[in-house]
Protein backbone atom coordinates (compact mmCIF):
# COMPACT_ATOMS: atom_id res chain seq x y z
CA UNK A 1 0.00 0.00 0.00
CA UNK A 2 1.37 3.41 -1.08
CA UNK A 3 0.98 5.07 2.31
CA UNK A 4 3.51 2.73 3.88
CA UNK A 5 6.58 3.17 1.71
CA UNK A 6 9.94 1.87 2.90
CA UNK A 7 11.09 5.27 4.24
CA UNK A 8 7.91 5.71 6.30
CA UNK A 9 8.32 2.30 7.88
CA UNK A 10 12.01 2.98 8.45
CA UNK A 11 11.28 6.22 10.32
CA UNK A 12 8.46 4.50 12.24
CA UNK A 13 10.58 1.61 13.40
CA UNK A 14 13.79 3.62 13.87
CA UNK A 15 12.61 7.10 14.77
CA UNK A 16 15.35 9.72 14.66
CA UNK A 17 15.83 11.96 17.66
CA UNK A 18 13.36 10.08 19.84
CA UNK A 19 13.75 11.09 23.48
CA UNK A 20 13.87 14.23 25.57
CA UNK A 21 16.25 17.11 26.10
CA UNK A 22 16.29 17.97 29.77
CA UNK A 23 17.93 21.39 29.41
CA UNK A 24 16.13 22.41 26.24
CA UNK A 25 15.08 26.01 25.67
CA UNK A 26 11.68 25.27 24.09
CA UNK A 27 9.15 22.55 24.81
CA UNK A 28 5.56 21.93 23.76
CA UNK A 29 3.00 19.15 23.88
CA UNK A 30 -0.21 18.53 21.99
CA UNK A 31 -2.63 15.76 21.11
CA UNK A 32 -4.74 14.77 18.18
CA UNK A 33 -8.19 14.60 19.78
CA UNK A 34 -9.39 12.44 16.90
CA UNK A 35 -7.24 9.50 17.87
CA UNK A 36 -5.49 10.45 21.10
CA UNK A 37 -2.05 10.58 19.49
CA UNK A 38 0.40 12.65 21.51
CA UNK A 39 3.61 14.47 20.67
CA UNK A 40 6.08 16.35 22.85
CA UNK A 41 8.78 18.41 21.15
CA UNK A 42 12.02 19.56 22.82
CA UNK A 43 14.20 22.16 21.12
CA UNK A 44 17.45 23.85 22.02
CA UNK A 45 17.68 27.19 20.25
CA UNK A 46 20.85 29.30 20.20
CA UNK A 47 21.09 32.62 18.38
CA UNK A 48 17.91 31.85 16.47
CA UNK A 49 19.19 28.48 15.26
CA UNK A 50 17.79 25.10 16.33
CA UNK A 51 20.90 23.27 17.46
CA UNK A 52 19.23 20.27 19.05
CA UNK A 53 15.78 18.65 18.81
CA UNK A 54 13.99 15.60 20.17
CA UNK A 55 10.46 14.25 20.33
CA UNK A 56 8.47 11.77 22.34
CA UNK A 57 4.87 10.62 22.39
CA UNK A 58 2.71 7.94 20.92
CA UNK A 59 1.20 7.70 17.53
CA UNK A 60 0.69 5.84 14.31
CA UNK A 61 3.31 5.22 11.66
CA UNK A 62 2.32 8.32 9.71
CA UNK A 63 2.51 10.71 12.66
CA UNK A 64 5.71 9.22 14.05
CA UNK A 65 7.49 9.06 10.69
CA UNK A 66 6.50 12.61 9.78
CA UNK A 67 7.74 13.93 13.12
CA UNK A 68 10.97 11.94 12.85
CA UNK A 69 11.66 13.35 9.36
CA UNK A 70 10.90 16.87 10.54
CA UNK A 71 13.35 16.47 13.42
CA UNK A 72 16.12 15.67 10.95
CA UNK A 73 15.12 18.60 8.78
CA UNK A 74 14.95 21.35 11.40
CA UNK A 75 18.22 20.78 13.24
CA UNK A 76 20.71 23.36 12.01
CA UNK A 77 18.01 25.61 10.59
CA UNK A 78 16.77 28.96 11.84
CA UNK A 79 13.54 28.94 13.84
CA UNK A 80 11.92 31.13 11.19
CA UNK A 81 12.62 28.45 8.58
CA UNK A 82 10.87 25.90 10.78
CA UNK A 83 7.91 28.25 11.24
CA UNK A 84 7.69 28.61 7.47
CA UNK A 85 7.33 24.86 6.85
CA UNK A 86 4.07 24.34 4.99
CA UNK A 87 1.68 21.45 5.30
CA UNK A 88 2.43 20.56 1.69
CA UNK A 89 6.09 20.22 2.57
CA UNK A 90 5.14 17.49 5.06
CA UNK A 91 2.86 15.76 2.56
CA UNK A 92 5.68 15.79 0.00
CA UNK A 93 8.05 14.36 2.56
CA UNK A 94 5.66 11.47 3.23
CA UNK A 95 5.39 11.09 -0.50
CA UNK A 96 2.14 9.14 -0.62
CA UNK A 97 -1.45 10.28 -0.86
CA UNK A 98 -3.06 10.50 2.57
CA UNK A 99 -6.75 9.96 3.13
CA UNK A 100 -8.54 12.92 4.73
CA UNK A 101 -8.73 11.14 8.08
CA UNK A 102 -4.94 10.72 8.18
CA UNK A 103 -3.93 14.30 7.33
CA UNK A 104 -4.06 15.29 11.00
CA UNK A 105 -1.73 12.41 11.89
CA UNK A 106 0.86 13.71 9.43
CA UNK A 107 0.67 17.27 10.75
CA UNK A 108 0.74 16.69 14.51
CA UNK A 109 4.54 16.94 14.77
CA UNK A 110 4.69 20.13 12.72
CA UNK A 111 1.96 21.75 14.80
CA UNK A 112 3.84 20.99 18.03
CA UNK A 113 7.21 22.14 16.62
CA UNK A 114 5.66 25.52 15.76
CA UNK A 115 3.99 25.67 19.15
CA UNK A 116 7.33 25.04 20.87
CA UNK A 117 9.10 27.75 18.90
CA UNK A 118 6.32 30.25 19.60
CA UNK A 119 6.51 29.73 23.34
CA UNK B 1 -29.07 -20.48 12.67
CA UNK B 2 -27.41 -17.48 11.09
CA UNK B 3 -28.89 -14.88 8.81
CA UNK B 4 -27.95 -15.44 5.24
CA UNK B 5 -27.82 -13.03 2.42
CA UNK B 6 -29.39 -10.04 4.18
CA UNK B 7 -26.90 -7.81 2.33
CA UNK B 8 -29.38 -7.67 -0.55
CA UNK B 9 -31.73 -5.62 1.67
CA UNK B 10 -29.05 -2.93 2.08
CA UNK B 11 -28.31 -0.82 -1.01
CA UNK B 12 -24.90 0.29 0.31
CA UNK B 13 -23.48 -3.16 -0.33
CA UNK B 14 -23.88 -2.54 -4.05
CA UNK B 15 -20.98 -0.11 -4.02
CA UNK B 16 -17.25 -0.71 -4.06
CA UNK B 17 -14.75 0.83 -1.65
CA UNK B 18 -11.25 1.38 -3.00
CA UNK B 19 -12.21 -0.93 -5.83
CA UNK B 20 -13.09 -3.74 -3.44
CA UNK B 21 -16.36 -5.21 -2.23
CA UNK B 22 -17.44 -3.36 0.93
CA UNK B 23 -16.87 -5.31 4.13
CA UNK B 24 -18.65 -3.21 6.73
CA UNK B 25 -17.51 -3.98 10.28
CA UNK B 26 -18.34 -0.69 11.96
CA UNK B 27 -21.96 -1.20 12.99
CA UNK B 28 -21.14 -0.33 16.60
CA UNK B 29 -20.58 3.21 15.30
CA UNK B 30 -23.61 3.21 13.10
CA UNK B 31 -25.47 0.47 11.31
CA UNK B 32 -26.29 0.39 7.62
CA UNK B 33 -29.90 1.05 6.57
CA UNK B 34 -32.13 -1.40 4.75
CA UNK B 35 -34.12 -0.29 1.71
CA UNK B 36 -37.38 -0.38 3.72
CA UNK B 37 -36.04 2.33 6.05
CA UNK B 38 -34.73 4.50 3.24
CA UNK B 39 -38.06 4.10 1.43
CA UNK B 40 -40.01 5.00 4.57
CA UNK B 41 -38.16 8.28 4.96
CA UNK B 42 -38.60 9.06 1.27
CA UNK B 43 -42.27 8.16 1.47
CA UNK B 44 -42.76 10.54 4.39
CA UNK B 45 -41.34 13.48 2.45
CA UNK B 46 -43.16 12.55 -0.74
CA UNK B 47 -46.55 11.75 0.74
CA UNK B 48 -47.19 13.38 4.10
CA UNK B 49 -44.57 15.99 4.91
CA UNK B 50 -45.98 18.52 7.37
CA UNK B 51 -45.27 19.69 10.87
CA UNK B 52 -46.90 17.66 13.63
CA UNK B 53 -49.35 18.56 16.41
CA UNK B 54 -51.81 21.47 16.32
CA UNK B 55 -52.23 21.34 12.55
CA UNK B 56 -55.81 20.94 11.42
CA UNK B 57 -55.00 20.13 7.82
CA UNK B 58 -54.84 16.60 6.50
CA UNK B 59 -51.08 16.36 6.02
CA UNK B 60 -50.35 17.55 9.55
CA UNK B 61 -52.76 15.02 10.96
CA UNK B 62 -51.23 12.22 8.92
CA UNK B 63 -47.71 13.25 9.95
CA UNK B 64 -48.80 13.42 13.59
CA UNK B 65 -50.36 9.98 13.35
CA UNK B 66 -47.16 8.58 11.82
CA UNK B 67 -44.95 10.21 14.48
CA UNK B 68 -47.15 9.21 17.42
CA UNK B 69 -47.60 5.76 15.88
CA UNK B 70 -43.87 5.17 16.20
CA UNK B 71 -43.97 6.33 19.81
CA UNK B 72 -46.52 3.61 20.47
CA UNK B 73 -44.33 1.15 18.57
CA UNK B 74 -41.36 2.05 20.79
CA UNK B 75 -43.53 1.67 23.88
CA UNK B 76 -44.49 -1.85 22.87
CA UNK B 77 -40.91 -2.66 21.82
CA UNK B 78 -39.43 -1.93 25.27
CA UNK B 79 -42.50 -3.00 27.22
CA UNK B 80 -43.25 0.40 28.75
CA UNK B 81 -46.65 0.90 30.32
CA UNK B 82 -47.47 4.21 28.67
CA UNK B 83 -46.42 5.85 25.40
CA UNK B 84 -46.13 9.13 27.31
CA UNK B 85 -43.02 7.68 28.98
CA UNK B 86 -41.28 7.62 25.61
CA UNK B 87 -39.49 10.84 24.62
CA UNK B 88 -37.87 11.32 21.25
CA UNK B 89 -34.45 12.98 21.29
CA UNK B 90 -31.57 13.39 18.85
CA UNK B 91 -29.87 10.28 20.15
CA UNK B 92 -28.59 8.46 23.21
CA UNK B 93 -26.23 11.30 24.10
CA UNK B 94 -29.05 13.81 24.22
CA UNK B 95 -31.25 11.37 26.14
CA UNK B 96 -28.61 11.02 28.86
CA UNK B 97 -27.88 14.74 28.92
CA UNK B 98 -31.59 15.41 29.26
CA UNK B 99 -31.70 13.33 32.43
CA UNK B 100 -28.49 14.88 33.80
CA UNK B 101 -29.63 18.45 33.27
CA UNK B 102 -33.19 18.01 34.54
CA UNK B 103 -33.52 15.18 37.03
CA UNK B 104 -29.82 15.39 37.87
CA UNK B 105 -29.81 19.13 38.49
CA UNK B 106 -32.87 18.79 40.67
CA UNK B 107 -31.93 15.72 42.70
CA UNK B 108 -28.17 15.49 43.07
CA UNK B 109 -26.86 17.40 46.08
CA UNK B 110 -23.42 17.76 47.60
CA UNK B 111 -22.05 14.50 49.05
CA UNK B 112 -24.54 12.44 47.05
CA UNK B 113 -23.12 9.58 45.04
CA UNK B 114 -23.46 8.49 41.42
CA UNK B 115 -22.18 5.08 40.37
CA UNK B 116 -21.04 4.30 36.81
CA UNK B 117 -18.94 1.45 35.43
CA UNK B 118 -15.47 1.21 33.95
CA UNK B 119 -17.08 0.22 30.64
CA UNK B 120 -18.92 3.46 29.95
CA UNK B 121 -18.87 5.36 26.68
CA UNK B 122 -17.98 9.02 27.26
CA UNK B 123 -21.66 9.88 26.76
CA UNK B 124 -22.62 7.97 29.89
CA UNK B 125 -19.65 9.18 31.89
CA UNK B 126 -18.98 12.85 31.15
CA UNK B 127 -22.55 14.10 31.90
CA UNK B 128 -22.36 12.47 35.36
CA UNK B 129 -18.75 13.43 35.98
CA UNK B 130 -19.59 17.07 35.24
CA UNK B 131 -22.80 16.97 37.27
CA UNK B 132 -20.81 15.60 40.21
CA UNK B 133 -18.28 18.42 39.83
CA UNK B 134 -21.04 21.04 39.77
CA UNK B 135 -22.83 19.56 42.77
CA UNK B 136 -19.76 18.44 44.74
CA UNK B 137 -21.11 14.92 44.57
CA UNK B 138 -19.01 11.76 44.38
CA UNK B 139 -18.61 9.61 41.26
CA UNK B 140 -17.90 5.95 41.96
CA UNK B 141 -16.84 3.37 39.37
CA UNK B 142 -17.60 -0.36 39.19
CA UNK B 143 -14.21 -1.90 38.29
CA UNK B 144 -13.37 -4.50 35.69
CA UNK B 145 -12.33 -8.09 36.24
CA UNK B 146 -10.03 -9.74 33.74
CA UNK B 147 -11.05 -9.92 30.09
CA UNK B 148 -13.16 -6.82 30.37
CA UNK B 149 -15.89 -8.41 32.49
CA UNK B 150 -17.53 -6.06 34.97
CA UNK B 151 -17.05 -6.88 38.66
CA UNK B 152 -20.77 -6.89 39.46
CA UNK B 153 -20.09 -8.35 42.89
CA UNK B 154 -18.34 -5.10 43.77
CA UNK B 155 -21.53 -3.15 43.09
CA UNK B 156 -23.15 -3.90 46.44
CA UNK B 157 -20.14 -2.40 48.23
CA UNK B 158 -20.26 0.76 46.14
CA UNK B 159 -23.89 1.52 46.93
CA UNK B 160 -24.76 3.48 50.03
CA UNK B 161 -27.50 5.59 51.55
CA UNK B 162 -26.19 8.59 49.57
CA UNK B 163 -26.30 6.79 46.22
CA UNK B 164 -28.84 8.55 44.01
CA UNK B 165 -28.09 7.10 40.60
CA UNK B 166 -26.53 4.09 38.94
CA UNK B 167 -25.77 4.82 35.26
CA UNK B 168 -24.72 1.72 33.41
CA UNK B 169 -24.26 0.51 29.87
CA UNK B 170 -26.09 -2.57 28.62
CA UNK B 171 -23.21 -3.49 26.31
CA UNK B 172 -19.72 -2.03 26.00
CA UNK B 173 -19.28 -0.34 22.63
CA UNK B 174 -15.53 -0.86 22.76
CA UNK B 175 -15.16 -4.52 23.76
CA UNK B 176 -18.68 -5.97 23.65
CA UNK B 177 -19.12 -6.95 27.31
CA UNK B 178 -22.78 -7.41 28.22
CA UNK B 179 -23.84 -6.16 31.64
CA UNK B 180 -26.42 -8.34 33.42
CA UNK B 181 -28.94 -5.56 34.05
CA UNK B 182 -31.54 -7.88 35.58
CA UNK B 183 -29.07 -8.90 38.27
CA UNK B 184 -28.02 -5.27 38.71
CA UNK B 185 -31.61 -4.20 39.34
CA UNK B 186 -31.91 -6.91 41.99
CA UNK B 187 -28.68 -5.86 43.72
CA UNK B 188 -29.76 -2.21 43.74
CA UNK B 189 -33.26 -2.87 45.03
CA UNK B 190 -31.92 -5.18 47.77
CA UNK B 191 -29.36 -2.60 48.86
CA UNK B 192 -31.98 0.13 48.78
CA UNK B 193 -34.28 -1.85 51.07
CA UNK B 194 -31.40 -2.18 53.52
CA UNK B 195 -30.79 1.58 53.55
CA UNK B 196 -34.46 2.29 54.12
CA UNK B 197 -34.47 -0.08 57.08
CA UNK B 198 -31.66 1.80 58.76
CA UNK B 199 -33.47 5.04 58.06
CA UNK B 200 -30.78 6.46 55.81
CA UNK B 201 -31.14 9.79 54.11
CA UNK B 202 -31.45 8.09 50.74
CA UNK B 203 -35.11 7.39 51.28
CA UNK B 204 -35.94 8.60 47.80
CA UNK B 205 -34.13 5.58 46.45
CA UNK B 206 -31.54 4.81 43.82
CA UNK B 207 -32.47 5.51 40.21
CA UNK B 208 -31.08 3.21 37.53
CA UNK B 209 -30.25 4.55 34.08
CA UNK B 210 -29.30 2.17 31.29
CA UNK B 211 -27.32 3.32 28.25
CA UNK B 212 -28.77 0.98 25.66
CA UNK B 213 -27.10 2.54 22.60
CA UNK B 214 -25.00 -0.55 21.93
CA UNK B 215 -27.07 -3.23 23.59
CA UNK B 216 -30.65 -2.51 22.54
CA UNK B 217 -30.02 -2.94 18.76
CA UNK B 218 -28.60 -6.41 19.41
CA UNK B 219 -30.63 -7.64 22.39
CA UNK B 220 -33.77 -5.53 22.59
CA UNK B 221 -34.92 -4.54 26.05
CA UNK B 222 -37.82 -5.66 28.24
CA UNK B 223 -38.76 -3.23 30.99
CA UNK B 224 -40.97 -5.92 32.49
CA UNK B 225 -37.91 -8.06 33.10
CA UNK B 226 -35.53 -5.17 33.82
CA UNK B 227 -37.60 -2.44 35.46
CA UNK B 228 -35.08 0.39 35.28
CA UNK B 229 -35.93 4.06 35.76
CA UNK B 230 -34.34 5.47 32.61
CA UNK B 231 -33.42 3.82 29.32
CA UNK B 232 -31.63 5.62 26.49
CA UNK B 233 -30.93 4.33 22.99
CA UNK B 234 -30.50 5.48 19.40
CA UNK B 235 -32.23 4.68 16.15
CA UNK B 236 -29.12 4.82 13.97
CA UNK B 237 -27.41 1.82 15.55
CA UNK B 238 -30.48 -0.33 14.88
CA UNK B 239 -30.82 0.32 11.17
CA UNK B 240 -32.88 3.47 11.58
CA UNK B 241 -31.86 6.99 10.56
CA UNK B 242 -29.37 9.20 12.39
CA UNK B 243 -30.68 12.03 14.56
CA UNK B 244 -33.35 10.06 16.40
CA UNK B 245 -33.01 8.76 19.92
CA UNK B 246 -35.27 7.52 22.67
CA UNK B 247 -35.43 8.34 26.33
CA UNK B 248 -37.73 6.17 28.38
CA UNK B 249 -38.38 7.35 31.92
CA UNK B 250 -40.87 6.16 34.51
CA UNK B 251 -43.90 8.39 34.39
CA UNK B 252 -43.77 9.32 38.07
CA UNK B 253 -40.19 10.56 37.57
CA UNK B 254 -41.00 12.46 34.38
CA UNK B 255 -43.79 14.26 36.18
CA UNK B 256 -41.36 15.73 38.68
CA UNK B 257 -38.70 16.70 36.14
CA UNK B 258 -38.32 20.36 35.09
CA UNK B 259 -38.32 21.12 31.34
CA UNK B 260 -35.13 20.45 29.37
CA UNK B 261 -35.48 23.00 26.59
CA UNK B 262 -38.02 25.75 26.13
CA UNK B 263 -39.91 26.70 22.99
CA UNK B 264 -42.75 25.53 20.82
CA UNK B 265 -44.73 22.35 21.48
CA UNK B 266 -43.49 21.98 25.07
CA UNK B 267 -45.83 24.65 26.43
CA UNK B 268 -49.52 24.58 27.25
CA UNK B 269 -50.13 28.31 27.43
CA UNK B 270 -47.83 31.30 27.21
CA UNK B 271 -48.35 34.87 28.38
CA UNK B 272 -45.89 37.70 27.99
CA UNK B 273 -44.40 36.97 31.38
CA UNK B 274 -45.05 33.31 32.10
CA UNK B 275 -45.76 29.88 30.65
CA UNK B 276 -47.21 26.55 31.67
CA UNK B 277 -45.88 23.23 30.47
CA UNK B 278 -47.50 20.81 28.08
CA UNK B 279 -48.47 17.27 29.04
CA UNK B 280 -46.06 14.36 28.87
CA UNK B 281 -44.20 13.51 26.73
CA UNK B 282 -44.43 16.74 24.70
CA UNK B 283 -43.06 18.77 27.62
CA UNK B 284 -39.65 17.30 26.79
CA UNK B 285 -39.82 17.71 23.02
CA UNK B 286 -39.40 21.43 22.37
CA UNK B 287 -39.28 22.52 18.73
CA UNK B 288 -39.84 20.55 15.56
CA UNK B 289 -38.41 17.07 16.01
CA UNK B 290 -36.92 14.79 13.34
CA UNK B 291 -40.37 13.78 12.12
CA UNK B 292 -39.28 11.94 8.98
CA UNK B 293 -36.54 10.25 10.98
CA UNK B 294 -38.98 9.05 13.61
CA UNK B 295 -41.33 7.80 10.89
CA UNK B 296 -38.59 5.73 9.27
CA UNK B 297 -37.29 4.57 12.66
CA UNK B 298 -40.66 2.82 12.82
CA UNK B 299 -39.72 0.87 9.69
CA UNK B 300 -36.38 -0.04 11.26
CA UNK B 301 -38.14 -1.33 14.39
CA UNK B 302 -40.35 -3.52 12.20
CA UNK B 303 -37.34 -4.84 10.32
CA UNK B 304 -35.25 -5.62 13.40
CA UNK B 305 -38.11 -7.19 15.32
CA UNK B 306 -38.98 -9.41 12.40
CA UNK B 307 -35.46 -10.82 12.55
CA UNK B 308 -35.81 -11.39 16.31
CA UNK B 309 -33.32 -10.51 19.03
CA UNK B 310 -32.53 -14.06 20.12
CA UNK B 311 -31.48 -14.75 16.55
CA UNK B 312 -29.56 -11.48 16.20
CA UNK B 313 -27.49 -12.07 19.33
CA UNK B 314 -26.85 -15.66 18.29
CA UNK B 315 -25.75 -14.46 14.84
CA UNK B 316 -23.42 -11.84 16.37
CA UNK B 317 -21.87 -14.39 18.70
CA UNK B 318 -21.25 -16.94 15.95
CA UNK B 319 -19.32 -14.27 14.07
CA UNK B 320 -17.40 -13.26 17.19
CA UNK B 321 -16.45 -16.87 17.90
CA UNK B 322 -15.28 -17.35 14.32
CA UNK B 323 -13.38 -14.05 14.25
CA UNK B 324 -11.64 -14.60 17.60
CA UNK B 325 -10.49 -18.06 16.49
CA UNK B 326 -9.27 -16.68 13.19
CA UNK B 327 -7.49 -13.69 14.75
CA UNK B 328 -5.87 -15.82 17.45
CA UNK B 329 -3.87 -17.52 14.66
CA UNK B 330 -1.91 -14.29 14.07
CA UNK B 331 1.27 -14.31 16.14
CA UNK B 332 1.20 -11.85 19.02
CA UNK B 333 -2.17 -10.35 18.12
CA UNK B 334 -3.87 -9.07 21.27
CA UNK B 335 -7.61 -9.65 21.72
CA UNK B 336 -9.62 -7.62 24.24
CA UNK B 337 -13.02 -8.30 25.78
CA UNK B 338 -14.69 -11.47 27.00
CA UNK B 339 -13.13 -14.72 25.78
CA UNK B 340 -16.43 -16.46 26.38
CA UNK B 341 -18.66 -15.23 23.56
CA UNK B 342 -21.77 -15.80 25.69
CA UNK B 343 -20.70 -12.85 27.87
CA UNK B 344 -20.55 -10.36 25.03
CA UNK B 345 -22.16 -9.08 21.86
CA UNK B 346 -20.93 -8.69 18.29
CA UNK B 347 -17.67 -6.87 18.94
CA UNK B 348 -14.03 -7.94 18.57
CA UNK B 349 -11.40 -5.44 19.71
CA UNK B 350 -7.77 -6.21 18.91
CA UNK B 351 -4.28 -4.85 18.30
CA UNK B 352 -1.52 -6.02 15.98
CA UNK B 353 1.74 -5.93 17.98
CA UNK B 354 3.87 -2.89 17.20
CA UNK B 355 1.30 -1.43 14.82
CA UNK B 356 -0.89 1.52 15.72
CA UNK B 357 -4.59 0.72 15.16
CA UNK B 358 -4.84 3.70 12.77
CA UNK B 359 -2.34 2.07 10.48
CA UNK B 360 -4.19 -1.24 10.75
CA UNK B 361 -7.39 0.63 9.89
CA UNK B 362 -5.88 2.35 6.85
CA UNK B 363 -4.50 -0.90 5.44
CA UNK B 364 -7.85 -2.64 5.98
CA UNK B 365 -9.65 0.30 4.38
CA UNK B 366 -7.48 -0.11 1.31
CA UNK B 367 -8.91 -3.64 1.08
CA UNK B 368 -12.49 -2.38 1.40
CA UNK B 369 -12.73 -3.45 5.05
CA UNK B 370 -14.29 -0.77 7.28
CA UNK B 371 -13.36 -1.08 10.95
CA UNK B 372 -13.15 1.54 13.68
CA UNK B 373 -9.84 2.44 15.29
CA UNK B 374 -9.05 4.61 18.28
CA UNK B 375 -10.31 4.85 21.82
CA UNK B 376 -13.98 4.36 20.86
CA UNK B 377 -15.03 7.26 23.10
CA UNK B 378 -14.06 5.15 26.11
CA UNK B 379 -10.68 6.49 27.20
CA UNK B 380 -10.95 5.41 30.87
CA UNK B 381 -11.78 1.87 29.67
CA UNK B 382 -8.74 1.86 27.36
CA UNK B 383 -6.66 2.85 30.36
CA UNK B 384 -7.95 -0.04 32.44
CA UNK B 385 -7.24 -2.40 29.53
CA UNK B 386 -3.70 -1.06 29.42
CA UNK B 387 -3.80 0.38 25.91
CA UNK B 388 -4.48 3.75 24.26
CA UNK B 389 -6.60 2.48 21.46
CA UNK B 390 -7.72 -0.63 19.64
CA UNK B 391 -8.90 -1.78 16.24
CA UNK B 392 -12.51 -2.89 16.45
CA UNK B 393 -14.61 -5.16 14.26
CA UNK B 394 -18.32 -4.92 15.03
CA UNK B 395 -20.97 -7.15 13.51
CA UNK B 396 -24.62 -6.90 12.70
CA UNK B 397 -27.26 -8.90 10.88
CA UNK B 398 -25.82 -8.35 7.38
CA UNK B 399 -22.34 -9.66 8.20
CA UNK B 400 -21.23 -13.18 7.43
CA UNK B 401 -18.22 -15.49 7.70
CA UNK B 402 -16.92 -14.21 4.35
CA UNK B 403 -16.57 -10.73 5.89
CA UNK B 404 -14.37 -12.23 8.61
CA UNK B 405 -12.31 -14.13 6.01
CA UNK B 406 -11.76 -10.92 4.03
CA UNK B 407 -10.70 -9.14 7.21
CA UNK B 408 -8.23 -11.88 8.10
CA UNK B 409 -6.65 -11.56 4.65
CA UNK B 410 -6.39 -7.79 5.14
CA UNK B 411 -4.83 -8.25 8.59
CA UNK B 412 -2.25 -10.51 6.95
CA UNK B 413 -1.36 -7.51 4.76
CA UNK B 414 -0.76 -5.47 7.93
CA UNK B 415 1.64 -8.17 9.08
CA UNK B 416 3.34 -8.22 5.67
CA UNK B 417 3.70 -4.44 5.31
CA UNK B 418 4.95 -3.87 8.84
CA UNK B 419 6.98 -7.11 8.80
CA UNK B 420 5.50 -8.09 12.16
Amino acid sequence: MDMYAENILDHYKNPRRLGRILDCTHVAYDTNPLCGDEASIFLTVKDGVIIDAAFSGKGCAISRAATSMLMEYIVGRRTQEALDISNDFVFDMIGAPLTAARVKCALLGLVVIKKAINQ
Amino acid sequence: MMFNDLKKDFPIFDRLVNGKKLVYLDSASTSQKPMVVIEAEKMFYEQMNANIHRGVHALSQEATAAYEGVREKVRAFIGAREASSVIFTRGTTESINLVASTWGEQNICSDDEIVVSALEHHSNLVPWQQLCKRKKALLKVIPLLENGILDIDALGELLGPRTKLLALTLMSNAIGTIVPIKKVVQIVRDAEAGFKNVGGKGAVGIKILVDGAQGVPHMGFDLGEMPVDFLAFSSHKMMGPTGVGVLYAKREILETMPPYQFGGDMVKAVSQTDATWNDLPHRFEAGTPNIAGVASFGAALDYVQKLGFDEILKHDRELVKYARTKLAEFPGLVLYGPEDSSLGGGIVSFNVPGVHPHDTGSILDNEGVAIRTGHHCAQPLMESLGCDSTARMSFYVYNDFLDVDATALAIQKVYDIFKV
